[in-house]
């Protein structure tokens, strides 16, 4: 698939915003007055970021507001909702701590579940899709839940939970690494079930239907730095250790920013390869598969 | 809505005849015509003229090669255009709306005045039926020619998508699928018509009837009726001829 750099960095600062919401609403950090503001701005920079960075990726984002109305059967609807619903409940929990002083922890505990879900509801917009087997699989919304939180317990300076939780976000993806790339072939997708003419005999495409590219090879056949695929899974890895063993070590602010930083990298890095190495099954009839 | 109908009242499909297609891309252009000069927004190209041509087109047309095990290989051209599936997730996916299908006849559509162009559909539709407009940032998909089948200002014989009115070969068919007494389920009934790439449980209406047995040059014994007639009359040649074949032999 087509790692676009909008769709990228939508996925992972809102990832980071909303994990950062879900331990302010759960009193972890708890702060109040303009510190409390200072927070909650940087969990909203993050998360409404992420989302306006979504929104480039859209041919006609004057109508986006559209997207609210089918949450019944579609998760970027639901995923619509579930944000606005988050985003306006933090607002008014943010409030209380930062012009009264006051915590309504019930209201911080919804609006956290409430982040979770909104991270759930973004991964399983991918997750769903059966057209691309490397997605569709329960460790791809435990991925997006891992990094918010590991993100999230980082940037709200939860030390001791954050190394837990990075580390658990490290070993899921080595996991992902590791054991995705069979998935499409045991789908059974080939050539063969594409065209309904195994049959006959083994099937290779002789001609394309065109002699240039078109919109379906750009968006889902995208085969850029597969070469370097390996590579950068080692440099996606070691990114995402990095923090673990800065905040081991003496603390420090710089090391703190430098951990932030190589978690995003990391991230970052990690989701280019989630675009970039996802294989959809309509290149199965462009022969660009298996 | 972006709920499925759970029962339409037709199942107006494509029957496509791999036997029969020459791969000629009339289909294409006829298809490209219409649905730029009709409803919706017109399929634009990009850089029509220039060194990297691109454009929207809504039937595309692959040639494959097939081995069988023994025999010659095979060449066979092959139109894919929407299937118009019956749990079609290119519709259930829609965050607004704009792709739904129709209970009265089943067919896939797109509302472009409600599509925000965010082309999740055409990741979740496993046939590369769908592509966004370049131009106009919606997606565009088959309607089955929505405005020609029903349109009462053609003449009557002009009421059936494009691409079939136009195809030389006869090698597409137009119908109700849903019909068991229809001329195209009786058609996929005969021919053993297949879906593509059933195991997405998509469950598609367009059919595709497979290549019949292909004739084999390599095939030994009689080839002709007149073959005997052709036999060698004299095998044992006598006289002067006869003294030269066996001399000859002998060298």
């Amino acid at each position: 698939m087509h790692p676009a750099p909008s769709i990228i960095l939508f996925t992972v600062l809102s990832g980071l915003g909303f994990g950062l919401m879900i331990f302010l609403g759960l009193g972890m950090p708890a702060p109040t007055g303009i510190n409390a503001f200072i927070w909650f701005a940087l969990a909203y920079i993050f998360a409404v970021g992420g989302l306006i960075s979504s929104t480039f990726h859209l041919g006609n984002p004057q109508r986006a507001l559209k997207a609210f109305t089918q949450w019944k059967t579609s998760w970027l609807s639901r995923e619509a909702w579930l944000s606005a619903i988050t985003l306006t409940i933090m607002a008014i929990y943010g409030a209380g701590l930062v012009f009264l002083e006051t915590r309504w922890t019930a209201l911080g505990y919804l609006g956290a579940a409430c982040a979770l879900a909104t991270v759930y509801g973004t991964s399983m917009i991918y997750a769903q899709l059966k057209t691309v087997p490397r997605w569709n699989h329960p460790t791809t919304p435990a991925m997006f839940i891992a990094y918010a939180l590991a993100g999230g317990s980082l940037l709200a300076g939860q030390v001791s939970v954050s190394l837990v939780l990075m580390g658990c976000a490290a070993a899921l993806q080595a996991f992902i690494f590791f054991t995705a790339d069979t998935r499409f072939a045991a789908r059974g997708h080939t050539l063969e079930t594409a065209t309904q003419l195994g049959d006959i005999g083994k099937v290779r495409a002789f001609e394309p239907p065109h002699t240039g590219t078109n919109y379906l090879l750009h968006e889902m056949v995208h085969m850029i730095g597969r070469k370097h695929a390996q590579k950068l899974q080692i440099i996606a890895l070691l990114l995402l250790v990095a923090p673990i063993i800065l905040l081991l070590l003496p603390f420090s602010h710089t090391l703190a920013a430098g951990a932030v930083l190589a978690h995003l990298a990391g991230v970052l890095t990690a989701r280019w390869l989630f675009f970039a190495q996802a294989e959809h099954v309509v290149g199965l009839y462009y022969g660009k598969r298996g | 809505m972006t709920e499925l109908p759970t029962q339409t009242e037709k199942k107006l499909g494509l029957v496509i005849d791999l036997d029969t297609c020459v791969g000629c891309h009339a289909c294409v252009i006829s298809c490209k015509g219409w649905n730029t000069e009709n409803y919706g927004a017109p399929l634009s190209d990009q850089d029509p003229y220039g060194a990297a041509p691109t454009g929207t087109f809504l039937n595309r047309v692959h040639s494959y090669e097939v081995q069988p095990e023994t025999g010659p290989a095979q060449l066979i051209h092959f139109p894919k255009s929407c299937l118009h599936c019956e749990d079609a997730p290119c519709v259930t996916v829609c965050p607004t709306g704009a792709s739904y299908k129709r209970v009265e006849d089943g067919i896939v559509l797109v509302n472009e005045s409600d599509c925000i162009g965010c082309g999740l559909c055409a990741w979740a539709c496993p046939y590369g039926a769908r592509e966004m407009d370049q131009d106009q940032g919606v997606m565009k998909k088959c309607t089955l020619c929505v405005d020609r089948i029903y349109n009462e200002n053609l003449p009557a014989e002009d009421r059936e998508p494009a691409c079939v009115r136009t195809c030389p070969a006869g090698a597409r068919h137009f119908g109700d699928l849903g019909d068991p007494d229809s001329e195209v389920s009786q058609l996929v009934a005969e021919r053993g018509g297949l879906d593509l790439m059933p195991e997405q449980g998509t469950k598609p209406v367009n059919q595709y009837l497979p290549p019949r047995l292909k004739d084999d040059y390599t095939n030994t014994g009689e080839i002709d009726i007149l073959a005997p007639l052709l036999d060698p009359v004299a095998p044992d040649a006598k006289g002067l001829l006869g003294w030269l074949d066996k001399a000859l032999e002998k060298l």
